[in-house]
């Protein structure tokens, strides 16, 4: 990703975009974990 | 057990969404604009006509009143090995080989908004309006966060002094320039390397000098713009990484780096009581909630319970009521009759006293049968 | 251990004491050539390395893992955890000590430690995040000393006092929480200023909420591994309550710390995408960076996240010291190892024996004060006069 940016918006437009996939990640593997932390103690 | 902690989870959960939005976002100057003290002093040091003689060092040690090095300052072997400034060297010249020797003197740039007195916890570092950073070292405690900051690596401190340990840095010679002296470095240079004017036109001179000899200088004023801008500027003919120096630092100032963070300090002090009521209230409430289920739980079986004993007892009593009742039928009876049989028995001895037995038996019926046999 | 042959006559000398002693004797030696040949004579900073091991160990580390105060009395008091109960006073303890022992150690790194004072009372530098962290740490070591009193108090039988202070528990614990959200993620802050020094895989925007965060699991960890260190040695002293809660402190505090570090984890990538620091990760620096993100973050979660789930103890337990451990790397990552990235290796820093020493002497007097107080004051157990509240 050596990908030279010229402008603060590129940088921008680029960081936030990957910042964004990571975020839907993180809303799908944190439910997955508390699930997984939790999925024994049901009684 | 488990959802008590889940609760607490939820809770720390939302504390860290606030800390979250509230820490990450918030920066305290906005569009404001500070463009230093107006007129102030700076150095231009041209790194082109600086010969490597030292002279300036020497200047600044005797100006300065500081013990003097080991090595004289005649002895250009020192500059073989790169240094640094140290508690008792305010300046150095380094030379660099680029390939052809090229010197370049080091010493406080004195930032437009010096990162030494941002980081200060007690402001021992001004930034005077004449351009000088100053230290006070009456107030200084040595945490050394100064030189932390600093981002030339030009504070130093006497580390062997055992009980009056100090941080050393240039001074732009402040004593001299404030009656009206050159700082010692500039005074004494004899190539010109170092000019000592108001900063603004030095700017000025420096792009003169790179305009009017491009192939002489490398487009770029060191200082102009580097950490917010130095008083202390350089023109150079080669690349300034090239020379010692960092061209990594970037354009933001101290105090710009640290705003938000800073900015957020308040912020958490406005809303952490808000949260953390908040959350001791939704606590207590379920707690409360908890407790008055059990409490009306309790309080349903004590009453069923109670209903049933009650019923039991009334039952109870009903029965014995009834045989009680049919006691006293009997009894009443049985008095009815021995009255009977003794009223005739007495008729027939008095006539005079025979009203009340009959009225009293009714009563006895429903009432205390005790008071029935007399 | 060269103690093993010593006659076992005199009780005094079991090999702890004769450990001990032999420790504070050299950090008596080495606190007298502090202050007469000065900081240069024992440490090994120099003009481009002014913070060594005494901040970035004594100080960062220390107030790190002493997070377990407030954590556990937030949890106990704030969010109504009241199984946490008997968790509360040792934890309270800990962080008090740990926080007497970060100002103690401060007096040895400062150039002149009577100043110590000056940015509070005398020349308030407001514009720098040492002064806030200063200022939150002299606050919450008051805090911190008030909440503890109960139990002195106890010990010494002050029960009008006592009453008093109990009733504050409430105001306390929010405050306490106040000052430690300020201060440890100021710590992080505190190198905010340095961009140019600090490596960018550990420079970041986020660095105060990077602090504060890990703070919160470093506490939670430190109270498992106090607790394991206190059953083990100090078992005597503890009540029936305390060995009852204990337990489930322990696996109540492994599942938050599990779901925490997964969110510290969560944020500390997203900080290497807003940065836009990934070609960083291939590099040597990014190698030792996965170290401690995965290693000794990622592993131990998922370590805490098992034992939670299986109620296994020892992996709780494992987890702990793991964390704490990570804890440790972290901060001296961030103030020694990653700091300076950019000097040549000849002008790096490397602590000095002298230093190490000193460190574990500050270390032991911890160690030494806090047997002296749980041995006699009513931390690890209930006092009987005081049962029911
Ligand atoms: S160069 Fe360093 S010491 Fe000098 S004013 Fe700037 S930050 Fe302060
Ligand atoms: S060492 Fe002295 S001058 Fe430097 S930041 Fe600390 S108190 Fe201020
Ligand atoms: S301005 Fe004064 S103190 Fe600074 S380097 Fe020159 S002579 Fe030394």
């Amino acid at each position: 990703m050596d990908t030279i940016f010229y402008t603060l918006q590129d940088f921008m437009i680029f960081t936030k975009g990957i910042t964004y996939i990571i975020m839907g990640g993180i809303l799908v593997f944190m439910p997955l974990f508390w699930c997984f932390l939790t999925q024994r103690d049901e009684d | 057990m488990a959802i008590s902690r889940r609760k607490f989870l939820g809770g720390i959960g939302a504390a860290l969404g606030g800390a979250a939005a509230s820490l990450g976002t918030a920066y305290g100057a906005s569009n404001k604009h500070f463009k230093g003290h107006p007129n102030s002093f700076g150095v231009l040091h041209d790194i082109t006509r600086c010969i490597g003689c030292r002279k300036c060092e020497e200047a600044c040690n005797t100006v300065n009143d500081l013990p003097k090095p080991e090595t004289s300052f005649e002895d250009l072997s020192v500059l073989d090995s790169k240094r640094r400034t140290d508690a008792d060297i305010y300046t150095v010249v380094n030379r660099f080989n680029t390939p052809e020797p090229v010197f370049a003197k080091k010493q406080c740039n004195h930032c437009l908004e010096p990162a030494c007195a941002s980081a200060c916890f007690v402001k021992a570092f001004t930034k005077t309006k004449s351009g000088a950073v100053t230290y006070n070292e009456k107030v200084c405690v040595g945490c050394r966060y100064c030189m932390v900051a600093c981002p030339f690596e030009i504070p130093a401190y006497e580390y062997h002094k055992a009980l009056t340990p100090s941080v050393t840095k240039c001074t732009m010679c402040f004593p001299r320039i404030i009656e009206g002296k050159l700082p010692g470095c500039v005074e004494i240079c004899p190539k010109e390397a170092l000019i000592f004017g108001e900063r603004d036109k030095l700017i000025k001179a420096a792009w003169q000098r790179i305009y009017k000899f491009p192939d002489k200088y490398t487009a770029h004023v060191y200082g102009e713009h580097e950490m917010g801008g130095t008083s202390w500027l350089y023109i150079s003919g080669d690349e300034f990484s090239k020379v010692g120096m960092r061209e990594d630092l970037g354009i933001k100032s101290a105090p710009e780096l640290t705003s938000g963070a800073l900015a957020a300090v308040p912020i958490v002090v406005g809303l952490w009581p808000v949260f953390l009521t908040g959350a001791y209230a939704i606590s207590k409430r379920k707690e409360k909630i908890a407790q008055q289920e059990k409490d009306q739980a309790v309080a349903e079986t004590l009453a069923n319970a109670q209903e049933e004993a009650a019923k039991k007892l009334e039952d109870l009593r009903e029965k014995l009521n009834q045989e009680k009742a049919s006691a006293i039928n009997f009894e009443v009876k049985k008095a009815l009759e021995e009255a009977a049989k003794k009223a005739e028995e007495e008729k027939q001895a008095q006539e005079a006293q025979e009203e009340e037995e009959p009225d009293q038996a009714d009563d006895a019926d429903g009432e205390d049968p005790s008071k029935e046999d007399e | 251990m060269a103690t093993e042959n010593t006659q076992p006559a005199d009780s005094k000398f079991t090999p702890f004491n004769i450990v001990t002693g032999i420790i504070l004797v050299i950090g008596g030696i080495l606190t007298i050539l502090r202050f007469t040949q000065g900081i240069g004579a024992v440490t090994n900073l120099d003009n481009n390395n002014p913070w060594g091991i005494w901040i970035g160990f004594d100080l960062l580390c220390g107030v790190a893992l002493a997070a377990g105060g407030y954590v556990t009395s937030a949890a106990c008091y704030i969010f109504g955890f009241k199984r946490y109960h008997s968790a509360v006073r040792p934890a309270i303890l800990t962080a008090f000590l740990g926080y007497a022992l970060v100002v103690f150690a401060l007096h040895y790194d400062v150039g002149r430690p009577w100043r110590l004072p000056y940015p509070i009372f005398y020349s308030q530098g407001t514009s720098s995040l040492l002064f806030e962290v200063g200022l939150c740490v002299f606050l919450y070591l008051t805090v911190l000393f008030v909440e503890f009193t109960p139990a002195a108090f106890e010990w010494l039988g002050l029960k009008k006092i006592r009453e008093v202070v109990v009733k504050l528990t409430m105001i306390l614990t929010i405050f306490g929480v106040i000052l430690s959200t300020l201060h440890q993620s100021s710590l992080g802050a505190l190198f905010m200023i340095a961009p140019s020094k600090l490596h960018p895989l550990w420079y970041s925007g986020y660095l105060h909420v990077y602090f504060f965060v890990s703070s919160m699991f470093a506490g939670m960890s430190m109270v498992i591994f106090e607790g394991t260190l206190a059953h083990r040695w100090l078992s005597h002293k503890m009540d029936d309550t305390h060995h009852h809660e204990a337990p489930g402190v322990a696996f109540g505090f492994a599942k938050a710390a599990s779901l925490i570090m997964m969110g510290y984890l969560c944020i500390k990538i997203i900080g290497i995408a807003m940065d836009n620091n990934w070609h960083y990760l291939a590099t040597g620096w990014g190698a030792w960076f996965l170290v401690e993100l995965i290693g000794f973050v990622a592993f131990p979660a998922i370590l805490y996240a098992m034992g939670s789930r299986e109620q296994n103890m020892l992996m709780v337990r494992w987890a702990a010291v793991w964390t704490v451990l990570g804890i440790v790397l972290n901060r001296l990552n961030i103030s020694i190892v990653a700091f300076n990235y950019h000097l040549p290796s000849a002008d790096r820093y490397i602590p000095s024996i002298m230093e190490i020493g000193t460190s574990v002497f500050i270390v032991t007097v911890g160690i030494v004060v806090y047997r002296f107080i749980t041995t006699r004051m009513p931390i690890l157990y209930e006092h009987p006069d005081y049962k029911t509240h």
